[in-house]
Order: structure tokens, then C-alpha cells, then sequence
């Protein structure tokens, strides 16, 4: 199968690599996937907690070309952006950026399901420490 | 060296150039139809026909009468697997194969129990290897055929065929073997492992594709066939339709350059494949799949754990091998060869297939151990699952959210 140009670079140059605090309450991380189906994406948020927007994104992927690239996409694409901004990526918009073929398609789904694991495990953290921080 | 690499050699071979000569002049000069008997066209041909059957029986131990040609192995597996059911239907309705044996005659028997036959497939164990005294109480009165590859084109199991042989003859069963691996590259003798049918195949020995043989024995017992395609009764009225000669000659030539070099040749290949496993084992949680002790000495076939096949396939761009992993497989399934050994879906999907040819160099095989260090160290940077197990997670214990 060809891949096309973009996925190549992001296999070949991953962008934002790696790993952030797990127990900062800024952070957000989100794992999906499972090592049996061949695919497994990491991908973690930093949110400011004063302006709500993602400072930082990182991942690491077990998968083929177009997952590693999905994942790196979704990094470049999460920096900047709000929390809200961030939920309206859809897989689509991966599939048409990487013009992912159809058999690929559920690599865009995956990250897609990662951005928002992330979200919902940073907004579970932040509401959590809000609790704490009214009670005391 | 020249790029891309070829180490994909189970898949198909290079024609040698040797087989290229032999067979050119059967394209213009002697292009006459086999089965014409009354004129020089027709002899030239025939002659040339007759001299492969030679050179193909001679390596494999059999009479020239014992050759049928075919358009290849699938087309041998299908017609010894099916001719033999319907020509025996009589006397039993059950097949026995294993659960390792290649799609052409998986299918087949899947085929025949639509058509009302039982097919038992045996499990294999960890090498790859049937287990004899499964083998032995699998077959019943009704047993007709026992089909069983005799090298795998995954993991290069030799299976132990002799012994198969052996059981088969004792309960009175045709044995069938699918030789596509192993006829060219190890010593077969139909005489020594009681072989009744064999499937071969010109371009996995350096012959051209679209032509291969089946055996058929003729003595002790005389194995009959149901033909599978009507027409002119051609080969013993049991494959009919007009002579491949050109590729039937090119059949032969293979064999007998195969024969002439084999010990050379194994040896060398041993030696490469011996040099490109130790390279390799020196990665870390790196796996050969399958047993070393029974095996073709042309294959090699790892596990590089947390690191996904095809993504590893990508980082080796430059080198032609081929990997268990679903994202490289039609159906989205992990290698069914390597799950049989009991191989779990997590490293099945991180599996590579080495397989060296005629034409690989110590060279080559230097740059592409190198190059899979240097692959699979720059995925594992990538991967959650090698920094897990880096942190001394379990990850068996991990529940993960599958899609």
C-alpha cells in the first residue's frame, strides 16, 4: 500500500513525542486501544487552568504509519486550542488531512477516541481538585 | 548494493537467468503444441516436456510417469485434495490436515465438507510441528487422505513427514504433501517419506510462475484422481488442457540446477540465516517464532515486542520481507499460522518473515540487520507499550479499552 506524503513525514519526523506528569492535575492523559488489535495511542494533554487552553500535547503509538501519524496530527492540531476547540476534531478531518485510505479509517477514529479520553480524564482531575479546593 | 532488498523469498523467487536460457528457445523455435504427434513441432515440444518430467522426478525420487503438470501449487493442492475425494469417495468421506497448512488447502477441505466430507485439522505444537500420535488416532475407517505441507511457508517448519508417511502406509491412507517450500531446497524422496501426492511449484525454486506439478504415485499403491477440468485428457486424463512448454522446460531446468546445488546451497543459506539471527537476537525482547531445530535453512521469522508490524515494514522501506501483523493482511487478522503455534495476537502483529534466496549476499544481510536495530529502537522510542513494560507494568493486567 502507498502512503501518502504527509503520513510519510509523520512517521518518519513524529512530532511531540513523548510523556507529561500523569499526576499534575493540569494534565490530561488518554489510552486507547488494545496491544491484540495491533493499535495502542497514548496522548496527553497540559491545560492552563486559568485559560483553559492546551499548552502542550504529547503521544506515543503502538500501531501502523497512519495511527503514528494520526497521533502526531492530533498533537499539533491540540497545542493552542481550548478544551471545547478540541473536542469539535473530528476523525474526519485527520482522514482528509493524512488522506488516510478506507482501510485506515479506524486509525482516525482511535485518535480521535485518544483527544477525547485525554479531555475527559484532565476534566475529571480539574473538577476533582475543585472539589477539594472548596471544601477546604 | 542494489535497492530495494529481496528477502521475501517464501512469497516467490527471482527466475534464474540459467532457467530464463533454457526456456527461451521453447517460446519461437520449438513453440509446437506437446500433444501434436504428427509433425516436428509437436516432437520438439514433447521433447522438451519429456526432459523436464525427467529432471523434476529425479529430484524428488519418482518416475517421470508420476508427473502431472499443473498451472501451479494451488492448482495441485485443489486437484489432489478434491481428485482424490471424489475418485475415493466410496471407501471413506474423512480428510485430515492441520490448522498450519497453507490457504490452498485450507479452502479446498473447507470446500469438500460443503460437498458433505468431515475434515479434521490437526492443532499443531509449539514448533509447528503435528503431533504424531494425534495423528495416529485421528484417522478412522473413513479416513481416505491425510494432506499435510512439508515445510511451512511462515515460520519454515519442517514437518516430520517421514514418520507421516510412515502411519499413512500402515493404515492403508494416501498421504498428500504440499512440497512448495521445501522440493529445491531440501531433500525430498517421495520413495523414503512414502509420499503419494506431491504439489510443487516452479517460482518458489527460481522457475517462472503460472506452471507446477503435481506427483502422483503410480506403484504400491496407484493413486487415481478425479480430474478437476475437462477437455483433451491431456497428462494421463488427469489435467487436461494444452502444455505450458515453455514454463514446463523452465519447471525442469530449476529442478535439476536445484539438485546440482542444493548442498552448496543449503549451506549457504544456513550460514547467512544463522549470521542475520545473530544480529538480531541481540535486540532486546526480540522472539523467534517457531523451532530452529526442524527448519528450512533459508527462513527466519521474529517477534519485535511493542513494536507493530507494518510500522516496522514502513521503517524498512528499502528491504522486501513480509510480516504477520493484520494491518498487512487482507482481512485484518494476525498471521492464523503463527496464532497456531500459540502465539498471542500481541506478538503476532509484531512478527517479521525473513526469507533468504540464491541471490542474497552477506552484505545485504549485514545492512538489513543494522537497519531493523536501528528501526525497531526508533519505534520503541514511540511506543506506550515498550515504556510500559520499561516501568514494570504487566500488561496482560492492564484493561484496555479495545476497539
Amino acid at each position: 500500500m502507498a502512503y501518502s506524503d504527509k503520513v510519510l513525514d509523520h512517521y518518519n519526523h513524529p512530532r511531540n513525542v513523548g510523556a507529561l506528569d500523569k499526576k499534575d492535575p493540569n494534565v490530561g492523559t488518554g489510552m486507547v486501544g488494545a496491544p491484540e488489535c495491533g493499535d495502542v495511542m497514548k496522548l496527553q494533554i497540559k491545560v492552563n487552568p486559568d485559560t483553559g487552553v492546551i499548552e502542550d500535547a504529547k503521544f506515543k503509538t503502538f500501531g501502523c504509519g497512519s495511527a503514528i501519524a494520526s497521533s502526531s496530527l492530533a498533537t499539533e492540531w491540540l497545542k493552542g486550542k481550548s478544551v471545547d476547540q478540541a473536542l469539535a476534531i473530528k476523525n474526519t478531518d485527520i482522514v482528509t488531512e493524512l488522506a488516510l485510505p478506507p482501510v485506515k479509517i479506524h486509525c482516525s477514529v482511535l485518535a480521535e477516541d485518544a483527544i477525547k479520553a485525554a479531555i475527559d480524564d484532565y476534566k475529571t482531575k480539574s473538577s476533582a481538585t475543585a472539589q477539594v479546593g472548596a471544601s477546604a | 548494493m542494489k535497492f530495494p532488498i529481496y528477502l521475501d523469498n517464501h512469497a516467490t523467487t527471482a527466475v534464474d537467468p540459467r532457467v530464463v536460457q533454457a526456456m527461451l528457445p521453447y517460446f519461437t523455435e520449438f513453440f509446437g503444441n506437446a500433444a501434436s504427434r504428427n509433425h516436428a513441432f509437436g516432437w520438439g515440444a514433447e521433447e522438451g516436456v519429456e526432459k523436464a518430467r525427467k529432471q523434476i522426478a529425479d529430484l524428488i525420487g519418482a518416475n517421470s510417469k508420476e508427473i502431472i503438470f499443473t498451472s501451479g501449487a494451488t492448482e495441485s493442492n485443489n486437484l489432489a485434495i478434491k481428485g482424490v475425494a471424489q475418485m475415493y469417495a466410496e471407501k471413506g468421506n474423512h480428510i485430515i490436515t492441520a490448522a498450519t497448512e497453507h490457504k490452498a488447502v485450507l479452502d479446498t477441505c473447507k470446500h469438500l465438507e460443503k460437498d458433505g466430507f468431515r475434515v479434521t485439522y490437526l492443532p499443531v505444537k509449539g514448533d509447528g510441528s503435528v503431533d504424531l500420535d494425534m495423528l495416529r488416532e485421528a484417522i478412522t475407517d473413513k479416513t481416505i487422505l491425510v494432506s499435510i505441507m512439508y515445510a511451512n511457508n511462515e515460520i519454515g517448519l519442517i514437518q516430520p513427514v517421514a514418520e507421516i508417511g510412515k502411519i499413512c502406509k500402515e493404515k492403508g491412507v494416501l498421504f498428500h504433501t504440499d512440497g512448495v517450500q521445501a522440493v529445491g531446497k531440501i531433500p525430498v524422496n517421495v520413495i523414503a517419506d512414502n509420499i503419494d501426492l506431491m504439489s510443487i511449484t516452479a517460482h518458489k525454486l527460481y522457475g517462472p510462475k503460472g506452471v507446477g506439478a503435481l506427483y502422483v504415485r503410480r506403484k504400491n499403491p496407484r493413486v487415481q484422481l478425479t480430474a478437476q477440468m475437462d477437455g483433451g485428457g491431456h497428462e494421463r486424463g488427469m489435467r487436461s488442457g494444452t502444455l505450458n512448454v515453455p514454463g514446463i522446460v523452465g519447471l525442469g531446468e530449476a529442478c535439476a540446477i536445484a539438485q546440482r546445488e542444493m548442498p552448496a546451497e543449503m549451506a549457504r543459506h544456513r550460514a547467512l540465516r544463522d549470521r542475520l539471527h545473530a544480529k538480531l537476537a541481540t535486540i532486546e525482547e526480540s522472539y523467534v517464532n517457531g523451532g530452529m531445530e526442524h527448519r528450512l535453512p533459508h527462513n527466519l521469522n521474529m517477534s519485535f515486542a511493542y513494536v507493530e508490524g507494518e510500522s516496522l515494514l514502513m521503517g524498512i522501506n528499502d528491504i522486501a520481507v513480509s510480516s504477520g501483523s493484520a494491518c498487512t493482511s487482507a482481512t485484518l487478522e494476525p498471521s492464523y499460522v503463527l496464532k497456531a503455534l500459540g502465539l498471542g495476537d500481541d506478538l503476532a502483529h509484531t512478527s517479521i518473515r525473513f526469507g533468504i534466496g540464491r541471490f542474497t549476499t552477506e552484505e545485504e544481510i549485514d545492512y538489513v540487520a543494522n537497519k531493523m536495530i536501528e528501526v525497531v529502537e526508533k519505534l520503541r522510542e514511540l511506543s506506550p507499550l515498550w515504556e510500559m513494560f520499561k516501568d514494570g507494568v504487566d500488561l496482560s493486567k492492564v484493561e484496555w479499552v479495545a476497539h
